[in-house]
Order: structure tokens, then sequence, then C-alpha cells
């Protein structure tokens, strides 16, 4: 099969997991990978050698392992910079994930004064496919400055509705927030074009990169945003890290997140001064051992190519485009053509519940996610309750989704639907 | 692995999801609740109609999998013209069996076709879905018990 990842066979004996058997000696097929992705050797080697020969505080222990591991640390965030082609590493700020990193730029506008100030009268925009994560804390922050929410509609083929662009961004438009690929629709945005229009209006814009770090190449230059949210845990990294890029400019502007250690320069009993980005947004002892195991993933990712990868998964995407549509009584939620989307795969079949579906497969071996896959929102557009999710990642291949196809059937014929 | 799958899908409850009783929103009724499983978007709204101690009618609107919709049915073939403490100690029995992580043996006189739920115990992530119901039920059970005996006349378009 043309495009997919060349050494495939190789990179599959890169992640451990994937050797498990399952379900009475099947193989484990893992289609759940927008949900959390597998972890390859290299990145669990390099956090089992920090932990067993470097371990220590960062930027605070002035011995030799204090050295070594800041050094391993701060080298992560370099790696970061130059997985998103940011023009500089001081704008890379690790949080926990990318909740974090979305409730960190929307708590400290909360916050902010002057210009970046939000009050009643002013907008903040985002769009009806997003996760919780990028809904819930505009929310907060619309509810707690008086502002108002707005959203870009769908349309009925799982695309942004931009026909009413001009009445949704306008001068009032203080942030434009969405995301860069749908988790539940697979859906692919053109986050430059409506950067763009943000700008024009002098609106931030937040682009949500978790479904787009893993599988596109992100060049947060080239994205036309203010700040791009990641997390570790869905680019082959392990959890508890992310990533919040914003730029310098913005961010030297925002009022500190977190109060504590590491984010201070001076303190004294009735006031303190603030260390300059990225600290000034890490209080606290960070997540070490978690960001040098995300340097190691964003780095065996470049070694393979985000652009082979991004390949790989538009190859397997569209092949199970193609498999899905032969099981009767499935439908696809979200666009039907796999150069438009993302390797998330949303799906209904008819007279079965998507937790009966992922249970039956599960049976089998086979992981999916069952549920409204935090896009209650986007559901509810579409008028289903909840949806079954397979997702690929550069280690699928042709025959997981196959196994999935046949699972499918099985499943259909097993709540006696014909 | 089927084996399992074959004790977590028995026909029982198979044959109550695609044929449940009781379902619909009926009149009359005194407290009427609406229940979610947050992490997957099940949900319950469920009526309860109580006449001198004695539950009279359950009656619910649910959309979810094949256990909560099951479980549903189940419950109200359970709870409908029990007395309000049977009824309660009816729950309580299918609580246990739900909580017990497959150890528990069901008792057939108390729980009838709940005894199919036994597999369901087997898997956690599954015992939220047979819970949704009864919890909901429990939940407007006692609301109508604390407002008293008088039915609430409210016809669906008012409530919503």
């Amino acid at each position: 099969m043309h495009g997919l990842l060349p050494e495939l066979e190789v990179i599959r004996k890169d992640f451990p997991i994937l050797e498990r058997t399952l379900a009475g000696d099947r193989p484990l097929v893992y289609l759940d990978s927008a949900n959390t992705s597998q972890k390859p050797q290299i990145v669990i080697d390099t956090m089992v050698d920090h932990l067993e020969r470097h371990n220590a505080n960062v930027a605070r222990a002035m011995h030799q392992l204090g050295a070594e591991s800041s050094e391993a640390f701060e080298a992560a965030r370099d790696t970061v910079a130059a997985f998103l082609n940011a023009p500089s590493r001081d704008e890379v700020i690790f949080t926990k994930n990318a909740s974090e990193a979305l409730n960190l730029v929307a708590n400290t506008l909360a916050w902010a004064t002057g210009d970046l100030s939000i009050g009643p009268g002013d907008e903040v925009v985002i769009t009806e496919m997003e996760h919780h994560s990028n809904i819930v804390p505009w929310q907060l922050l619309t509810q707690r400055k008086g502002a108002t929410l707005r959203w870009f509609g769908l349309t009925d083929d799982g695309h942004l509705d931009l026909s009413n662009i001009d009445e949704l961004i306008t001068e009032r438009t203080k942030v434009v927030s969405l995301t860069w690929v749908s988790n539940m629709l697979g859906t692919i945005n053109p986050v430059a074009e409506i950067a763009r229009r943000a700008h024009e209006v002098g609106a931030l814009v937040v682009v949500d990169a978790s479904q787009a770090a893993p599988q596109l190449p992100v060049d947060v230059v080239a994205s036309g945003a203010d700040f791009v949210a990641f997390t570790g845990h869905k680019v082959v990294g392990p959890t508890g890290i992310g990533v919040l890029w914003g730029h310098r400019a913005v961010l030297d502007q925002l009022p500190p997140f977190l109060g504590g250690g590491e984010m201070i320069e001076t303190v004294a009993m009735a006031r303190s001064t603030y260390a300059p980005i990225p600290h000034k947004f890490e209080a606290g002892t960070p997540p070490i051992v978690e960001a040098v195991g995300l340097g190691a993933a964003l780095e065996y990712l470049r070694h393979i190519g985000m652009e082979s990868i991004h390949t790989h998964e538009q190859t397997i995407t569209a092949y199970a485009l193609e498999g899905l549509a032969t099981v009767p009584g499935l439908k696809v939620l979200g666009p039907l053509d796999a150069t438009q989307r993302g390797g998330a795969i949303s799906f209904e079949i008819d007279g079965v519940h998507p937790h009966d579906v992922a249970q039956v497969l599960d049976s089998r071996g086979i992981a999916v996610r069952a549920g409204h896959h935090c896009a209650k929102p986007a559901h509810a557009r579409f008028g289903v309750q909840s949806s079954t999710r397979m997702s690929s990642y550069l280690y699928t291949t042709p025959t997981e989704i196959d196994a999935l196809v046949e699972g499918l059937e099985y499943t259909r014929s097993y709540f006696k639907l014909s | 692995m089927s084996q399992d799958l074959d004790s977590l899908y028995q026909e029982i409850i198979l044959d109550h999801y695609k044929h449940p009783h009781h379902k619909g929103l009926r009149d009359p009724f005194e407290a009427e609740v609406h229940h979610v499983n947050p992490t997957c978007g099940d949900e319950v709204t469920l009526r309860v109609h109580l006449s001198d101690g004695v539950v009279t009618d359950v009656s619910y609107d649910a959309v979810g999998c094949s256990i909560s919709q099951a479980s549903a049915s189940v419950m109200t073939d359970l709870v409908i013209g029990k007395s309000v403490d049977e009824a309660m100690s009816i729950h309580e029995e299918f609580l246990t069996l739900m909580q017990g992580k497959g150890n528990v043996v069901p008792d057939e006189e108390v729980l009838e076709d709940g005894i199919a739920f036994a597999g369901v115990a087997k898997f956690p992530a599954r015992v939220k879905c047979a819970l949704l119901s009864w919890m909901a039920w429990k939940d407007a059970t006692a609301s109508a018990v604390e407002l008293g005996i008088e039915p609430v006349e409210m016809t669906t378009e008012e409530i919503r």
C-alpha cells in the first residue's frame, strides 16, 4: 500500500506494548491513539535512565545531579521549540497537559489589565467542534468578566461553517480559540485563514493542537496563532506533561498564572517580582522526567519525519474509511475525504450502542473509544448522544483496520442485526 | 473471551434492551429526576408515582447502551407495585450485586430478571451503566417521599 511508513514493521517493534496479546491470545489492535498514544522503548528508557542516573530537582539544586537534571529538562524545551518551529525557546511553557495550557491562557486573560483585559461588550469566539477543554475555560472567562461567548457552527459534512465569519469575528472579538484538528470529527481546520481574520480585528488566536501535533507538521509561526497548546501523551510521550507556546510579546504582558517557587525573581513579605518567561508560568517543581520523556518522544517523531507520519495517517485513514463504508448501517460523522481530515474516525452503527460496540470489539482485543469523546456539543450538533471512535497512529497497519471491520461485522451479528 | 461476553450480554438483557418494559414518561407523578453518566453521556429522565406508600408507577425516557436500557426495564418490573420500603431493599440488593466484583451470588427470589446482571459486575466500566436508572429511581423516590403524598398535576409540556 503506497503511503505507509516504509519501515512500519520496524517502527512497531519500537512499541513494546504492541506485542501484547489479549482476549484469548489475540494480538492487541490498538485503535485509540487519539485518546492516548502508545510509547516507544526510547521514551521509556530515557525516562528510566533519568530517574536511575540523573534525578534531582531542576534550577535549584547546586550539585552535579542538579546540573544534569536541569540540562536534560531544558534540552527538552529546546526540542519542543524546534518541533514547533518556535522563534524562541523561552516561548515554550511546560504545563501538565493541554487543558492546563488552555486554562493558563483563559485565566491569565481574566486577570489581565490594559490592552488584554476582557469585560462586558467583549466577545470570545470558539467553535462547536471543540473538546470540552477548549469550551469550559472560555465559558468561565466570559462568565466571570461579563463578556460574551460566541461560536462557529458546523456544516452537515463536519466542517466549520465559515459563512458568517464576518458577523462572528468583529471589532468586539478579543479572543478566537479553535482546534486545529477535531478529536471527534477528524476535521482539519483552516487555522491560518481564521487567524488572519482574527488579527485584522486585533483578536488573540489560541489553537488547540492536541490532535494536530501527533500527525501534522506544526509550525507555530505559519499557523498565525498567538498561542498553541498540545499534550505530551498523544505524541508518544508520557502523561503529566503538556506545552503552551505563546508569542513572547503577549506572554510578557500577561500576569502570572500560579504563584510559587521558580516563577519569582524576588519575594518580600508584602510583594514579589516575577521571573521572565518561560519560568514566570512554571510555578513549583515541574514534571521533570515527563518533560525529558516528551523531549525523547519528539526526537523520535522528528527522526521518522512528521511529513511521513502525516502521509501514513492519511493512507490508513483512507483505507479505514473504505472499510467502514462496507459495514451495513454504519455512518461516519465528519468529512469522508481522508485528505481533509486526521486519523480519528467517529461513527455510529444502526441498532448497536457505541458502548456495546466497544465491548464486543474489546472481547476481540480491539481497543476503540466509545462515548462523547469530551465533545458533547459536537455530538449534539449531529443529533447523536455518543459514538464509537477508531483512531490510528504511526504504528497502525492495514491488517489492524481489517480486524476492526471484521470485528464490526461480528458485532452486528452478535446483536442479531442483518 | 466470548464466554465473558456472553456472561455480560445475557439473553434476558438483550430481550429487555430490544423490548423495554414501562418505557415512556407518564402522568401522574410526584417527582421527576434527570440523571446522566458524565463519562459516557448516557441519560435518563425518570418519574415516580407513589400512592399509599406503594410505588404505583415508574416511567422513564432514556438513551444509552444495552446494559443501561435493560437495567431500567428490569428495575421498573421489580419496583412497581411494591411498597417503598420493599422496593428500597430490592435496590440495596441490586446495588450489592453490582458492587460485588462478580463474587456475589444473586437471589433470584428477590431480583428475578435482575440476576442476569451478575455478569456485569465483572466489568467495572459497565457497572455504572447498570446502576444509572436505579440511582435515578432512588433519588426520585426519596424526593417523592419527602414531598408527601399529593401528586403533582402537571403535563409534560409544563415540566419542560
